[in-house]
């Protein structure tokens, strides 16, 4: 994996047409450590470059590091020798107030770590609860929330793909791509009425069905995003600069990508064809049609392909999820762990009741643990909830996917320049409320 | 586009080409068991102190000694292939006199088998515990954390520092049960001690000394760090 040449043609933006009136295509020959664009200047001209090595200091507060990542790193010339990463500058102790809140109390606390994918941590979370919980959701419910986990994995897919275009230096790709977001922001807002800290999850299910009208809405989404994608993908996917940048860059093979925990787009790009979704199934993904994105080379250009794949893959799987929505309650029946609709809570002697219990106590799951992951758009998301039997987990414990594909950055950027740093860094799509939690 | 990737459908490893599917009603306890379960209490006996299937996931409890030698064999041995590592945390218990426990969350990719290892860590003696870190490089970050969060050593890892809490965090372990919400010391405490940090070292002397940037600092400083300060970030 990752050896020999590989011949990409590009298209150079500044170049003309040819005979046919189509761009201009240039075939550009890399190897593996190299950048493509690399030309080695006379060795005459080289001025003598022996002394010390330098340390030079990235971040905290730097917007190419996606949030408050601090890298030290060791300099031989332009080359980076070593990287030591700091992290924990946004450390909230998501884990420890878990410990004293009920577990749909939980529930606000999982929009605010990775703040991108905010809906489908909640989605996850309720998964594990219910796990611990030991109880089966509706299919409405189990259809609604793929069709979150979908919708933030295009949300927080579209943000990455804008921030790393303004990091390599491309600044249209954004704004289509938050264009993009914020129709996924309106869908998710007239649904449960917030736009990044959703808590759209209960224990048991959700906490709002889809008003009437959602769907068209959402079909509308299905039908115009997909051309959105085609852009990017012809603005980038052979842009000479975007090549040069990217390819050959922060390679992990098969074997490090394992050994390393990496998951999610960085393992699929080295080759691995692990995804949660396929072989560890949840929310009935089986029966959805959709293809895993494999990449070959394992590095940030192969990062990116998978990327723009799985947007259009999540398409289909919402195409499928907006056909096969069932009708029915979204809620499971069991006033023990729902709270009742409030018209019944205020006209209803035992509603009440049960209100106030869920109110004032909580539901209480049996003694047990329960680890439950899902595939998040940064990799394999775990809740690993462990319960006394009171109302309050013992210990909750967030599996973070871009903490562990952040602990591989020393390998991926030693030997590369300090420029190839930031593209690296982008690719490992972090979100520092997730690493630091 | 001449190198376009593949597009491949993962989970095709299964014996017998099944579709793996959603879990539905699983018991409490009981079910079927993980067969690595067996297998590690057949090839190592006397280790395994019990096992259990809960919610459908299979824990097998073992001797905190053996930890390194069963890891080592549960990654290498053709019939187990726990290749990947999903999770290394730590769980306390509200009831004080229980024990510690240590929880690995193991991933064979080729078997697509989930496992989960515990171990329990007295609190009267050391909270001490092999690394796997040399079987998979993902242990790294993963144990700094369970170091940082509550104070359990794994042997063995090069580089067991804090890793969310900063370098020079006196208070303690934050997920230990007998700290407080709000931290151990009082909020003015918490202050003088964040006024009396160095916000201009930034660096610490394992960062200097690679760049000889040590010799470079002003000497009021050099005498500070000479000293065993660590620096501030």
């Amino acid at each position: 994996m990752a050896s020999g040449n590989r011949t990409i043609e590009v298209e150079l933006s500044t170049s003309g047409m040819d005979s046919r009136g189509k761009p201009q295509r240039v075939p550009l020959v890399t190897n593996d450590g190299g950048s493509p664009m690399n030309v080695s200047a006379p060795q005459s001209m080289e001025p003598e470059l022996t002394g010390d090595h330098m340390l030079i200091n990235i971040g905290p507060q730097h917007p190419a590091t996606h949030g408050v990542l601090r890298l030290v790193l060791e300099l031989d010339g332009e080359t980076v020798v070593r990287c030591i990463p700091h992290v924990g500058y946004l450390h909230c102790g998501f884990e420890k107030i878990g410990e004293y809140r009920q577990y749909n109390q939980i529930i606000p606390w999982t929009d605010r770590e990775d703040y991108l994918n905010s809906i489908g941590n909640n989605v996850a979370f309720a998964l594990g609860a219910e796990r611990l919980f030991g109880i089966e959701i509706t299919e409405r419910c189990t259809v609604l929330r793929v069709i979150a986990a979908e919708l933030s994995r295009i949300i927080s897919h579209l943000v990455w793909l804008g921030t790393t275009c303004i990091d390599i230096g491309a600044f249209t790709p954004f704004l289509w791509a938050f264009e993009e977001r914020e129709h996924v922001y309106n869908l998710l807002e007239s649904w449960v009425g917030a736009r990044l800290t959703t808590s759209a999850t209960r224990v048991g299910g959700m906490a709002a069905d889809i008003p009437a009208g959602w769907m068209d809405g959402l079909r509308q989404f299905i039908r115009n995003f997909p051309h959105t994608v085609d852009e990017i993908d012809r603005m980038l996917t052979r842009n000479a600069i975007w090549v040069g940048r990217t390819i050959g860059l922060g390679v992990m093979t098969p074997d490090e990508a394992i050994n390393w925990g990496l998951s999610g787009p960085m393992l699929r790009a080295s080759g691995v064809d692990y995804d949660v979704r396929k072989d560890f199934p949840y929310l009935g993904y089986e029966n959805y049609d959709f293809d895993v994105p494999v990449g070959t080379n394992g590095d940030v250009y192969d990062r990116f392909l998978v990327r723009m794949e799985e947007l259009r893959q999540s398409v289909r799987i919402l195409q499928q999820a907006a056909a096969k929505l069932p009708d029915g309650p979204v809620n499971i029946d069991d006033p023990r762990i729902i709270l009742p609709p409030k018209s019944k809570a205020t006209s209803e002697m035992e509603s009440m009741i049960h209100h106030f219990k869920q109110v004032m106590e909580g539901p209480r799951p049996p003694i047990g643990e329960a680890y439950v992951a899902v595939e998040s758009p940064k990799g394999e998301k775990g809740y690993y909830m462990v319960s006394d039997g009171t109302s309050k987990p013992t210990r909750w414990r967030i599996r973070p996917p871009s903490f562990i594909n952040l602990a591989a950055i020393p390998k991926m950027v030693e030997g590369h320049l300090l420029s190839d740093v930031i593209a690296i860094n982008a690719s490992i799509d972090i979100v520092m409320g997730e690493i630091d939690r | 586009m001449t190198d376009k990737f593949e597009i491949v459908s993962a989970g095709s490893a299964l014996a017998g080409g099944a579709t793996p599917v959603t879990p539905r009603g699983l018991p409490h306890r009981g079910g079927e068991p993980n067969a690595s379960a067996a297998a590690v209490a057949s090839r190592f006996p006397g280790v395994v102190l019990r096992s259990e299937v809960i919610w459908g996931d299979t824990v097998v409890y073992l001797t905190s000694g053996s930890i390194g030698e069963v890891m080592q064999w549960l990654h290498d041995d053709p019939s187990q292939q726990y290749d990947y590592l999903s999770d290394i945390t730590a769980v306390e218990s509200r009831d004080f006199e229980q024990p510690i426990e240590v929880v690995w969350h193991l991933r064979s990719l080729p078997f697509r088998r989930f496992l989960r290892v515990k171990t329990h860590l007295d609190k009267t003696a050391a909270l001490e515990v092999p690394s796997v870190w040399g079987i998979w490089k993902a242990a790294d970050w993963m144990e700094r954390e369970c170091f940082d969060m509550f104070g359990i050593r794994f042997t063995g890892h090069p580089d067991l520092r804090r890793i969310l809490m900063w370098e020079q965090y006196k208070e303690g372990f934050p997920l230990r049960k007998d700290f407080p919400l709000r931290g151990r010391f009082s909020r003015a405490e918490q202050l003088r001690q964040a006024l009396a940090q160095n916000p201009e070292a930034k660096y610490s002397m394992e960062e200097l000394s690679i760049a000889d940037a040590f010799e470079d600092l002003p000497a009021e400083m050099r005498q500070r760090l000479g000293t065993g300060e660590r620096t501030g970030e």
